[in-house]
């Protein structure tokens, strides 16, 4: 089909958050070196610091993304909208320039939004939670420099700044984990977190090195910036340039770091282990923010993925297979665990298996979404755990042991609970049915129906465990230290000086603590509503504001600045023949211009399905309550102890006990017989080769140099000043005699002289 | 002529006080007995007051005579008296240097004469040489040598206070 | 009468007396033996006075002549205050200057 060819100018607004968002990171890094230079002095110990800087940030954010719901809505229902842009060079060699800037579009004000808001709360929180705590100031210049790396990653404009973002997480959620160092099971947690997405990390500069260079020469020449950055990529990967090879190594390359990061299979086994840190650590890093970043990477660089993998040309891809798998195996060993924090750790793998598996089934804008309400009740579950250990459980995380009956005495952590559980299953109209269905629901439409089942499973999956963890923790009788028991063992008495409460017996946590939960549970439930699928497409405000455009725009149009400050110019190019397909922007090459984003069918909503999911939810819900209260309330004798009776029970209970058996693999087999070897070979080389280079070069020094001494220096130097002495001793002694004071040899001394002296003359001349 | 026998004359006066005065020399160096010695230096003295004669310097072999042998031999035999010389032969007056002494003896002379025979060869003595009488000799004294008259008095007045300062017995 | 001759016998005094100041021990012997070395000398400057017919080397001659007397009055005075403090005026006993 053949369109008009005339170009359209569009002009978008802008506004001062959007031109000045790269601000959103800088104060928290601002603040952290505050707190690390000052915070100790300050009255609330630093925490000031973070908090106001984080809620500045917050401010910057949304005040970004007011400006930026009015630059969509400024612009045509389908048009492109640019994003802003912002870049600053750094360094430049070799023809290699590297910058550092901001990339705003909805996706990223959506994880800044996200990161803020939740990075606000969990430091509101920690102040109560951590309170007297030895390293109260480290915690908050770690948690703030965390947020800023993540902000940063964020808004990061190139792979270069998004890969610092990274490893800025890296590194504290390294130090937060181990925040309790003096526990070696903590520091040991830490860093197995470490070197598993260290693991992934080689990933990362593999495929930003493999996408840089297959794609710097296209973006050169074609939008004269680098490979690095997100917006040359994006348009690289859909214009048909990349060659098969290369585009799927960087996008293999790359998914495994997201592996790594995001807790999927197979490098998902740090993430349980890393709620050795402090609660909020857990809810900020490990739920809502840090583990999406590898989602985050493949919803930001989707293009290349989309390119890579395939993602709407078959039925079967890596990330979709990766993340399906997670869903499943994490949600089985949920129901094996008694510590409540590692439940919603395996949840919370479950859930970014969810998003991994929609991004990699084509179900962008689901995915996307799922991590903004995910976000908000893991967040809420976590600090829900962590209000019950607080003030409840006497900081015990053991749901069979020193919990129950909680229902009671902690009433709006029961509520928040109930409610952020309710939206991580799925319930309508929980924020988690709007975004949780909507990816099973793409999945099934764009052709992968395996998965699909997958994530139904996964669905009633979630629903058994987590009604099973509300029951071991509110309801039934109250067990161990929720009942008042003091000799609890109290994983973080020798950390903190404050037990002020442990005579009280269990109460709800103070304001700090509960306000936070009651501003996430209502974000929870209300979430959802920005992008409601059942009410048509009007009210998908967020898929109207967030997803990218597939418009073929030109390529020397974009970001030209307007005649008001932050306006941009866009310059759509005619539409070219279509060839094969029907869409502008997928695997084709769109002719006289570029494309950033490809486009995604969105499956239309049907109630039927949606009525079937929640079916399967409560289905799952209801078994769970039943088998619960059949085996932990009324002790049922058919059920208990039924494990150990049946041998196929028991096996399997067991392989979900050892997390079949993956970390052995990993630490016993992997690691061990990678690292004692070469341990051992490089200790051997070092104390024989290098020392022995060293020692012996030391002993022939020694040798050479006594040597010296004993020839050199005491033979012949010393000879010699000892030898002329002799010699003017003994010329000495030879010639004293001529005077001997006779005067008859004088004389004859005179005379013989005088003689010869004759004599010589005498012959001289004749 | 009385020229020729005059020069035979002196030429035969010249070789016996000469050979006496080498016999004398011979026996002040090698005689055991100290008065001998100085008697043979006497006669040494006094050949030498000959010789001058017969070389026409009559004024220096009366000096020769005065002084020599008249002041300074009797000053050598004082001292030898003074220092209870023995009278008669000694034993030991050489020392153990003949050894050194001969050859140097002997290759100074050896040297001298060889240097001599060189140098002058035949040469004859002036038969006719304008006579020095005294009064030339004093007009060349107190003249041009008037200074070196003058220090020696001064070498002679130091001399016999020195003599008389050393030898005083205080 | 030839030149050589005078020189002749001068230079044998002259040895002698080397020959004595050498080899004898006793000091007045010694002096003695200088006497003859001056001696030979004198007759060598009055030869030779003849020879250029100058009263050069008779004035010579006769400050020799004053000279030596002046030594000679000296060294006896030594030679007395030598036999004075050691009793002998043997130069092999007297060696304290040696070295």
């Amino acid at each position: 089909m053949f369109f008009a060819a005339q170009t359209v100018e569009t002009v978008l607004k802008s506004g001062w958050f959007l031109e000045h968002a790269w601000l959103i990171p800088l104060m928290p890094v601002i603040a952290f070196v505050l707190i690390i230079a000052y915070g100790k002095k300050m009255p609330m110990k630093g925490s000031e610091f973070g908090i106001a800087s984080l809620l500045a940030s917050l401010a910057v954010s949304v005040g970004a993304a007011y400006q930026w719901i009015q630059r969509v809505d400024g612009a045509a229902p389908e048009a492109f909208v640019a994003p802003v842009i912002k870049t600053w060079t750094w360094w430049e060699s070799a023809g290699f320039s590297f910058g550092i800037g901001q990339h705003i579009d909805g996706l990223s004000l959506t994880l800044l939004v996200v990161v803020t808001l939740i990075s606000t709360l969990v430091e509101i929180y920690s102040v109560e939670y951590l309170r007297g705590d030895i390293r109260y100031t480290h915690f908050f210049g770690a948690l703030t420099l965390f947020s800023a790396g993540m902000l940063n990653m964020v808004l990061a404009e190139n792979m270069i700044q998004l890969i610092l973002g990274w490893e800025i997480m890296g590194m504290c959620s390294f130090l937060l984990i181990g925040h309790w160092w003096e526990d070696g099971a903590n520091s040991r947690a830490a860093l197995k977190a470490f070197f598993t997405t260290r693991t992934g990390d080689i990933g990362l500069l593999v495929g930003t090195s493999v996408l840089f260079f297959a794609s710097n020469a296209w973006t050169q020449k074609t939008l004269g910036i680098s490979g690095f950055t997100v917006r040359g990529l994006s348009a690289w990967a859909l214009s048909g340039d990349p060659g098969h090879a290369a585009i799927t190594v960087g996008a293999v390359a790359l998914f495994i770091a997201c592996i790594g990061k995001s807790g999927q299979f197979p490098l998902h086994t740090w993430l349980p282990d890393a709620m050795a840190g402090p609660t909020p650590v857990s809810s900020l890093l490990h739920s809502s923010t840090m583990v999406v970043a590898g989602v985050y990477l493949v919803a930001r660089l989707y293009p290349v993925f989309f390119t890579g993998m395939n993602i709407l040309g078959t039925n079967l891809n890596l990330i979709v297979l990766i993340g399906g798998i997670t869903i499943v195996i994490a949600a089985a060993l949920a129901f094996v665990q008694a510590d409540i924090k590692k439940v919603l750790a395996y949840s919370t793998v479950s859930q970014l298996g969810y998003m991994m598996m929609g991004l990699g089934a084509g179900a962008w804008m689901p995915a996307v979404f799922h991590i903004f309400t995910h976000a908000f009740f893991k967040a809420c579950l976590f600090l829900c755990a962590g209000s019950v250990s607080h003030s409840a459980s006497h900081h015990s995380f053991d749901m069979k042991k020193d919990m129950g009956g909680l229902r009671k005495f902690m009433p709006i952590t029961f509520a928040t609970w109930i409610i952020s559980t309710l939206a991580l299953c799925g319930v309508f109209p929980f924020s988690g049915f709007f975004s949780k269905d909507e990816i099973i629901d793409n999945v099934g439409h764009n052709g992968y129906t395996m998965f699909m089942v997958l994530g139904l499973t996964g669905a009633f999956l979630t629903a058994a465990y987590m009604t099973r963890a509300t029951y071991l923790t509110f309801n039934g009788k109250p067990r161990g230290a929720a009942a008042g028991a003091h000799d609890a063992h109290d994983a973080h008495d020798a950390h903190d000086t404050h037990d002020a409460h442990a005579s009280r017996g269990p109460h709800e946590s103070g304001l700090l603590i509960t306000v936070p939960l009651m501003i996430l549970a209502a974000l929870a439930l209300g979430a959802g509503f920005l992008n409601p699928a059942p009410l048509g497409e009007k009210w998908e405000r967020m898929t109207h504001w967030v997803e990218p455009r597939p418009e073929v725009i030109s390529p020397t149009g974009i970001s030209v600045m307007a005649s008001g400050p932050g306006e941009a110019r866009v310059l759509t190019s005619p539409r070219a023949e279509e060839a094969e397909h029907e869409s502008p922007c997928g695997t084709t090459t769109p002719t006289g211009g570029i494309c950033v984003a490809p486009q995604i069918h969105h499956a239309p909503f049907k109630w039927s399905k949606a009525l079937m999911s929640m079916l399967i939810v409560f289905l799952g819900g209801f078994l769970s309550w039943v088998l619960c209260v059949q085996l932990y309330g009324k002790k049922n004798p058919k059920l208990v102890g039924l494990t150990q009776r049946n041998k196929a029970l028991g096996a399997g209970y067991l392989f979900l006990q050892n997390k079949y058996y993956l970390d052995s693999l990993y630490e016993k087999v992997i690691v061990h017989g990678i690292a004692h070897p070469v341990a051992r070979a490089v200790y051997w080389f070092n104390q024989n080769v290098i020392d022995g280079v060293v020692n012996g070069f030391g002993t022939v020094v020694r040798k050479v140099s006594g040597w010296v001494y004993r020839n050199v220096d005491q033979r012949v130097v010393d000879g010699a000043v000892n030898g002329s002495a002799a010699v003017a001793q003994n010329a000495g002694s030879a010639i004293r005699p001529i005077q001997s004071g006779k005067v008859n040899q004088y004389g004859a001394l005179l005379f013989g002289a005088a003689a010869i002296g004759a004599l010589i003359l005498v012959i001289i001349n004749t | 002529m009385f020229a020729s026998e005059l020069l035979i004359a002196q030429n035969i006066g010249f070789f016996i006080i000469a050979a006496l005065m080498v016999v004398g020399a011979l026996r002040v160096v090698t005689t055991s007995n100290v008065v001998h010695a100085a008697l043979w230096l006497v006669v040494v003295l006094a050949g030498a007051a000959a010789q001058y004669v017969l070389l026409a310097a009559e004024f220096v072999a009366v000096t020769q005579v005065l002084v020599y042998i008249g002041a300074v031999m009797v000053l050598f035999l004082f001292g030898t008296m003074l220092t209870r010389a023995r009278i008669g032969a000694e034993s030991d007056l050489n020392n153990k240097n003949w050894f050194v002494g001969i050859p140097v003896a002997l290759t100074l002379l050896a040297a001298m004469l060889i240097a001599l025979r060189d140098g002058f060869g035949n040469e004859k003595l002036p038969a006719d040489a304008p006579l020095v009488s005294t009064q030339v000799l004093s007009d060349q004294i107190f003249g041009p040598y008037l200074l070196p008259f003058w220090a020696l008095s001064f070498v002679l007045l130091a001399a016999v206070i020195g003599a008389i300062v050393l030898a005083r017995r205080d | 009468m030839l030149l050589n001759e005078f020189l002749f016998l001068g230079a044998i005094l002259f040895c002698i007396g080397v020959y004595g100041v050498i080899v004898r021990k006793n000091a007045v012997l010694v002096l003695m033996s200088i006497e003859l070395i001056l001696n030979s000398v004198n007759i060598n400057l009055l030869a030779f006075s003849l020879r250029n017919g100058s009263a050069d080397g008779q004035t010579f001659a006769l400050y020799v002549i004053a000279v030596a007397a002046a030594e000679v009055g000296v060294g006896l005075a030594l030679v007395l205050l030598m036999y004075r403090n050691s009793r002998s005026i043997s130069l092999d006993e007297l060696s304290e200057m040696k070295g």
